[in-house]
């Protein structure tokens, strides 16, 4: 089940489910690049090389998968609580830009302070970011996916008019000044660019998974999430928590730009990200939206990045068939997990395939099943039952209307 | 019901030692039936006890594991459906399968061999339901959408699918589980023309006094065993209870007289709309005392739901007042109702009661989960809710585990943990929608025994039922709803069944047995002395 209800066992099952997507998805890659005429063997040896291959791959793969957990968590956070964020990309942005201003402004105060204002400033902004589209939904009803991705756009132009009319450093490139030396974060592992975001990314993905497990608050999002009415029937303030919800996934969301601009670019460049927003969508799937899930899930993509760029440097592979075999790590790994909320929401809302199934009457009877499924086929039958019961009701209710 | 002594019939379905598993699930564990020639057979069990997968052995639809089945003293193999049919056995199913964007005549042809002249087929058709319905009482119309038909004309097309094939042994599984009391009625004027034109109709219900109403034999099946065969006539709904559950069961309640207190609930010409805007509730005033148990009775659709929503603080009253333990709630919504000591079952509990996929020790604190004992300054507290939660499975003997998600447990103890969370606090206001509704019988005399400890505890019950038993078990007085306003009210007593229907179809009874349509756009003032003319 996706809320980690789950034994051990479950996990390690998991895990093994994971592996094995990982392994035909590299599989169905290298099919790709045999039929496209390269050396499958060179190929996988350099992006190998380029994940794990040193300390400086493996610290490259690292600092991929740094914005990754940020903005997995977000995405997963958020969906724990009923809603699509796909703008953590548009949150990172408005915060990057918001980090890179604070830290420009307070060049004379110490390393901490500056540190830390530069931070919250980026969490406010990406909180901005994502409050909007949560107000949104929870007052008017305007869907998140949409309202979100259209933001996406608003920030990401809106950073670059910014730096172009008022923030930009002299040369060619669209970009802020380097921010003071108080305000970068230190490196964790000397003369690797490896800071101490790791270490924030982790704290708060410790944090979001205490406030899950432990709060009441947290209890808020997961009813908010499994079932809007049963929370507005227990009190929750559905509105105002759907607000908070989403404004929380884009502090998350933000401060994979901030860190960017703290720990790695030292400054605001427009165009920054190769997509760690969107790529955070795919974490979040590959963790089944678990806080823990995101850093395994955010390694592995890292690693891909890493090793891709290694890949194009040394097999010499386009960076086409590149991303083409990427996303068939995405979709081989990320689509259980897709499946399983597909599956669920399905369940909660349609009758059964399990009933449509009899109801063709030629079809051969059934097989004996495995416990799994006549659990399964239970809880099916419930949901079938619950709307023919809402189907009898709908239909009094209109004849008495009619009347 | 007089029964034409249906033992000199042989029998014409004989199933013998059949067995069926699902995985683990025993679902039929050697079960034999004998079913007469022209008997209504009913077929009685808990949900879960394997009625249906039993007749859907019969009807060709799952293999039996073991056992032998003999139509008209033959043995014979049913493989598919169509075996079924050619021996004569048709089935209406507990959910409909027909086509919603077809009409009903091309319902019925669908699915029939293909011919040449499919015209002709849909012409046929229509002249066959037409004849149908003349024999059997089975109106329905042929060029009507099945999307637009009520749920018991939506029946009524099942049956007729299985008639237009000839059968002579028709199942019925479940069939009145989503009726209103007037469509069971008339379900039931059908199947007594189809027996008196000589077929065999096996009916599936867990209801004892539509067993006892009109069945000629009745099985009762628990946990995938045959319990045993009776006539009818020769058992009781105590005895048949008690085989279904397999302890003693006591169906009438004790409800010892109590002399009402203050009034705790108290609702002054409230109304309400619909989420459409519709209005749905139309000046409804009432008031429910300590120790008394209202009675809300109405088909469905007709503002209840509205009343419970408005009461639990889930819709806005567009206009007058709700009072709750004397005062109106400050805070909207149903935090403040709480505090003031409402409790609400709600009537759906799958789409309110529980969030059905986070454990039961949360789906147990629901609605206090930010509140001491269970959380201190917003930190859940681990302890004091699994003790908390331990203890309400512990006393409404509901069979789950405490870290597994709600929806594995099974209706029925769902349902109880609902009723358990929601009694526990010492409410002074019970608002109990539906309370048993999908529940097995056991679990029935439970949530019945545990509200009526409530009401000897002093609190007020509002009780919103379909269920017309459960009404007139439980209630002190009754109140009958129909298109939002209140039409009838009075002492439990003083109702009869038929007068309930009555009342609740929006018509009037009266004194010399003819009715009297109730106007229906003004609001007929509800009668002083209640509905009773005696
Ligand atoms: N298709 C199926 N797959 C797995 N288990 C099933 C299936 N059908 C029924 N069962 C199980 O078999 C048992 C008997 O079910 P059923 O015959 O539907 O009971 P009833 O109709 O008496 O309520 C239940 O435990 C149910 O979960
Ligand atoms: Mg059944």
């Amino acid at each position: 089940m996706l809320e980690g209800t789950g034994t051990s066992r479950a996990w390690l099952r998991e895990l093994a489910v994971a592996l094995v997507a990982i392994a035909l998805a590299l599989l169905a890659g290298a099919l790709l690049l045999a039929l496209a005429g390269y050396s499958v063997r060179d190929a996988y040896w350099s992006l190998f090389q380029g994940a794990f291959g040193n300390i400086y791959s493996l610290a490259d793969t690292f600092l991929n998968a740094i914005p990754l957990m940020f903005t997995g968590l977000a995405v997963a956070f958020a969906f724990r609580g009923g809603l699509f964020n796909i703008g953590t990309e548009g949150q990172l942005y408005v915060a990057a830009l918001a980090t890179a201003i604070t830290a420009l402004a307070v060049p004379s105060w110490p390393p901490v302070l500056a540190i830390a204002a530069a931070l919250a400033a980026g969490a406010a902004a990406g909180a901005a970011w994502g409050f909007v589209p949560g107000l949104l939904k929870a007052r008017t009803g305007a869907h998140e996916v949409i309202t979100t991705i259209m933001l996406n756009y608003v920030a990401i132009l809106l950073t670059t008019h910014l730096v172009k009319t008022r923030f930009k450093a002299p040369g060619p490139v669209d970009q802020t000044a380097l921010i003071p030396a108080a305000a970068r974060l230190p490196e964790l592992v000397p003369t690797t660019r490896l800071t101490w975001a790791i270490v924030i990314a982790v704290v708060l993905i410790a944090l979001v998974d205490w406030i899950l497990r432990r709060s009441a608050w947290g209890l808020d999002v997961e009813l908010i999430g499994q079932n809007p009415s049963a929370a507005a029937y227990a009190g929750v303030p559905v509105t105002s928590r759907t607000a908070c919800i989403m404004a929380a996934s884009g502090a998350i969301a933000g401060l994979a730009g901030s860190t960017i601009v703290l720990g790695v670019l030292h400054r605001f460049i427009t165009n920054f990200s190769p997509g760690y927003g969107f790529t955070g969508i795919a974490v979040a799937l590959v963790a089944r939206t678990r806080p823990w899930g995101v850093v395994p899930a955010a390694l592995l993509f890292g690693a891909l990045q890493a090793g891709g760029l290694s890949m194009q440097l040394f097999a010499r592979i386009p960076a086409d068939l590149l991303t083409a075999v990427q996303g068939l790590v995405i979709l081989f790994v990320a689509a259980p997990g897709l499946v399983a909320i597909v599956r669920r929401r399905r369940r909660a809302r349609t009758p059964a395939a399990h009933e449509a199934h009899e109801a063709n009457e030629t079809c051969v009877a059934h097989e004996t099943r495995d416990a799994h499924e006549a659990r399964d086929a239970h809880e099916t039958r419930e949901a079938h039952e619950t709307r023919n019961a809402h189907e009898a009701h709908e239909t009094v209710r209109k004849r008495g209307a009619n009347r | 019901m007089a029964v034409a002594s249906p033992d000199l019939h042989p029998p014409i379905v004989e199933l013998i030692g059949i067995r069926k598993r699902f995985g683990p699930v025993v679902a039929n564990d050697g079960v034999d039936l004998a079913v007469l020639r022209g008997e209504i057979h009913c077929l009685l069990g808990e949900n879960g006890a394997g009625k249906s997968t039993l007749m859907k052995i019969l009807y060709g639809l799952y293999p039996p594991d073991g056992g032998e089945i003999r139509v008209r003293g033959q043995k014979v193999h049913i493989r598919s459906p169509r075996d079924a049919m050619a021996l004569g056995i048709g089935m209406v199913h507990q959910h409909f399968m027909l086509v919603d964007r077809l009409t009903v005549a091309e319902n019925l042809i669908a699915g029939q061999e293909p011919v040449r002249n499919g015209l002709l087929d849909l012409r046929r058709a229509r002249q066959a339901i037409r004849e149908m319905a003349d024999r059997y009482g089975l109106r329905v119309d042929p060029d009507a959408r099945v999307q637009d038909l009520s749920v018991g004309e939506q029946q009524r097309v099942e049956i007729l699918k299985a008639l237009m094939r000839n059968v002579d042994i028709l199942i019925l599984d479940e069939p009145t589980a989503v009726l209103t009391p007037q469509e069971v009625d008339e379900l039931f004027r059908v199947m007594l023309q189809l027996k008196a034109d000589g077929k065999t109709l096996i009916f599936i219900t867990h209801k004892l006094r539509e067993t006892m109403a009109f069945s000629d034999r009745v099985t009762v099946l628990r946990n995938g065993r045959h319990v045993g065969t009776w006539r009818t006539a020769d058992t009781s709904p105590e005895q048949l209870a008690e085989m279904m559950v397999g302890r003693q069961v006591t169906l009438r309640v004790a409800r010892p007289h109590r002399l009402p207190g203050d009034v705790l609930l108290e609702l002054d010409r409230v109304s309400a709309i619909d989420d459409r805007g519709q209005p749905r509730l139309r000046d409804v005033t009432l008031s429910v005392r300590s120790g008394e148990i209202l009675g809300i009775a109405g088909v469905e659709g007709n503002g209840q739901l509205e009343l419970e929503e408005v009461i639990a603080g889930l819709r806005p009253i567009s206009s007058g007042r709700i009072r709750i333990n004397g005062q109106e709630p400050r805070q909207p919504g149903p935090r403040g109702r709480r505090a003031l000591g409402l409790a609400h079952i709600p009537s759906d509990r799958l789409r309110r009661g529980l969030a059905a996929p986070l454990p039961v020790t949360r789906n147990g604190i629901l609605g206090r989960h930010w509140q001491p004992p269970f959380a201190r300054r917003g930190v859940l507290r681990e302890p004091a809710i699994r003790s908390h939660v331990g203890q309400l499975l512990a006393e409404f003997q509901i069979r789950g585990r405490l870290d597994a998600p709600a929806s594995t447990l099974s209706g029925g103890n769902q349902q109880k943990l609902v009723v358990a969370r929601e009694l526990a606090h010492g409410p002074r206001v019970i608002l109990a929608c539906q309370p048993t509704r999908g529940v097995d019988v056991g679990a029935i005399e439970h949530i019945h025994s545990r509200l009526l400890e409530m009401r000897a505890a002093g609190a007020a019950i509002l009780l919103i039922s379909a269920d017309l038993d459960e009404l007139l078990a439980l209630s002190d007085r009754l109140v009958v709803m129909y298109e939002g306003t209140i039409v009838a009210e009075g002492p439990a007593d003083r109702f009869t069944r038929k007068e309930l229907g009555l009342w609740m179809a929006g018509q009037r009874p009266d004194r010399a047995g003819s009715l009297a349509q109730a106007a229906p756009d003004r609001h007929p003032a509800p009668p002083k002395e209640g509905a009773a003319h005696a």
